[in-house]
């Protein structure tokens, strides 16, 4: 099966481990992330300005670009990606004024109607757990919290899976052959944007969230979203300094614990 | 107007109306933008060079008769057309990042660090309706955003830096800037190594063209021409 596929600017920089694991992973389940031909920064968040129609251009310009490609669906992994789409194809779908507008304005793009629908790869792997639980080689066999961050679940209309109590991660880790704990913060911010202007918010939030998941047990955090991967990951540093006691959890993309468990070779 | 004919019999010139920075002029039809303000008494000074499409100095903005876009075009490529108002745009204020080819790296954040605005891109695609070399504008910032160098050099290849990109830009991005610099990494890092070309640079430093050099620079231009209309040409490689 091919589906349409939306990188983002940062699963080609910061995150391409991600991409790498997640084409490979999916291609063993026996789905093909087709890269669309054209795409563009889907403008880092969904600008909850309704006045100024300019921060939805990329989004809507981006699912023109699916359509024109002929995909009916569009895979978008980051979760920031994901949550800026998918909420600017709503307001497609329901707010004629406003697309009027953008319609107007593109006038040098067809009319965008709504009709592609913007998925993001858990949700695909939801109607895929025989697929991957036959595709396990060796199975994970460690204890894994399932961190889930605000965009997949919020606002709840574009959520994943149940917004307060999501489940479908941890379905996949035990698929993998690996176990869950409990985990009350899976769906705690991260501290998102606040890393470069508010660090220490970034630190508190870290600390809590990694500290919970040590106590319940966790030998390591699971994500999907990049900058969640960021501020739970690379700012561990931080919190060591603030909490000298604070010891650390390794933390994974889901797409890296699919391609552990299939026993597919990563390069580099 | 009229002008003579040949057999001397008085000919109807046809004639537009133009508007240059405002002001109604009457200028013979079919002549370019650069002529026509040439025609009604302007000289350039700047804003002109090549007068052939390759340089980017003319660039011009009009708009037409019922028509509410704003075209971008080069005044030394373009037609004149009845109802046309327009100026020049000669010179486009960007900063330019200042960097040593030597020491910095092509890596997928060396476009955004020198360039961090190109972040600023919202997408509208107005870059790409003002190239007058049609290229994908948009594409190639995105493309440099994204740290794509070897595409955004290959996007822009055909550059001139007329600056009428960066003139309509909302995220105030200097394009040509941005585009210059991925296509001076991709030349460096990036694109594969033209051996031939170091050998030949080697030749030259040892010394093996001196002597037909200093034969040529002796030469008179009739002979200079005789030799040069005599060279040997390489066929294309495929
Ligand atoms: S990319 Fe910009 S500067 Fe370059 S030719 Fe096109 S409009 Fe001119
Ligand atoms: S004009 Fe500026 S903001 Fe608009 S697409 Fe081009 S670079 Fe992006
Ligand atoms: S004068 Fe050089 S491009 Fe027009």
């Amino acid at each position: 099966m091919e589906m349409g596929y939306y990188p983002g600017c940062t699963l080609k920089t910061n995150a391409k481990v991600f991409e790498d694991s997640l084409l490979k992973a999916f291609e063993k389940i026996g789905i093909k992330l087709k890269e669309l031909n054209k795409w563009y920064c889907c403008g880092t968040v969904y600008s909850l300005a309704t006045d100024n129609l300019m921060y939805r251009l990329a989004a809507i310009r981006n699912l023109i670009r699916a359509k024109e490609d002929g995909h009916e669906k569009l895979v978008a992994p980051c979760s920031i990606c994901y949550n800026t789409l998918k909420q600017a194809n709503l307001m497609a779908k329901s707010d004629e004024e406003a697309m009027s507008k953008i319609n107007a304005f593109m006038d040098e793009e067809p009319d965008y109607d709504g009709s592609v629908s913007v998925i993001h790869p858990l949700e695909v792997i939801e109607a895929k757990l025989q697929e991957i639980k036959a595709a396990v080689k060796k199975p994970l066999g460690k204890k894994y919290a399932a961190y889930y961050g605000c965009l997949l679940l919020r606002p709840k209309e574009i959520a994943i899976d149940e917004h307060e109590n999501p489940s479908i991660m941890e379905r996949l880790i035990e698929a993998l052959g690996g176990s869950v704990v409990n985990f009350p913060l899976k769906n705690e911010c991260c501290g998102s944007y606040n890393v470069a202007s508010n660090k220490e918010a970034v630190i508190d939030a870290n600390y809590r969230i990694i500290t919970n998941a040590r106590r319940n047990g966790a030998d390591a955090i699971v994500t999907s979203c990049p900058l969640c991967h960021f501020n739970l990951k690379e700012m561990q540093k931080e919190v060591k300094k603030v909490h000298p006691e604070f010891a650390g959890l390794p933390v994974y993309y889901f797409s890296e614990l699919m391609v552990e468990a299939f026993g597919i070779e990563m390069e580099g | 107007m009229a002008r003579k004919s040949k057999k001397g019999e008085k000919q109807e010139m046809e004639m537009v109306r133009i508007y240059i920075m405002g002001k109604e002029y009457k200028v013979p039809a079919g002549l370019t933008i650069m002529k026509a303000m040439e025609y009604a008494g302007y000289r350039y000074i700047r804003g002109a060079g090549c007068r052939a499409g390759f340089c980017g100095a003319c660039a011009t903005v009009y708009r037409k008769e019922g028509d509410y876009k704003l075209h971008a075009d080069l005044a030394c490529q373009t037609t004149v057309e009845d109802g046309m108002w327009l100026v020049q745009l000669p010179f486009t204020p960007a900063n330019k990042a200042i960097y040593d080819m030597d020491k910095i790296e092509a890596d997928d954040k060396t476009l955004v660090n020198f360039y961090p605005e190109i972040a600023r891109c919202v997408s509208c695609n107005t870059c790409t309706k003002a190239c007058p070399q049609e290229l994908d504008v948009m594409d190639y910032i995105q493309a440099s955003l994204r740290g794509d160098i070897a595409k955004a050099a290959e996007l822009s290849f055909d550059c001139i830096q007329c600056g009428l990109c960066a003139m309509r830009c909302p995220a105030e991005i200097a394009h040509y800037h941005v585009a210059q610099l991925a296509r001076r990494l991709y030349g460096k890092y990036i694109a594969p190594k033209a051996r031939h070309l170091e050998e030949r640079v080697k030749e030259i430093e040892e010394g093996k063209f001196d002597e037909e050099m200093k034969k040529m620079m002796k030469m008179s231009v009739t002979q200079l021409r005789k030799l040069y209309n005599a060279r040997d040409i390489e066929p294309e490689e495929d």
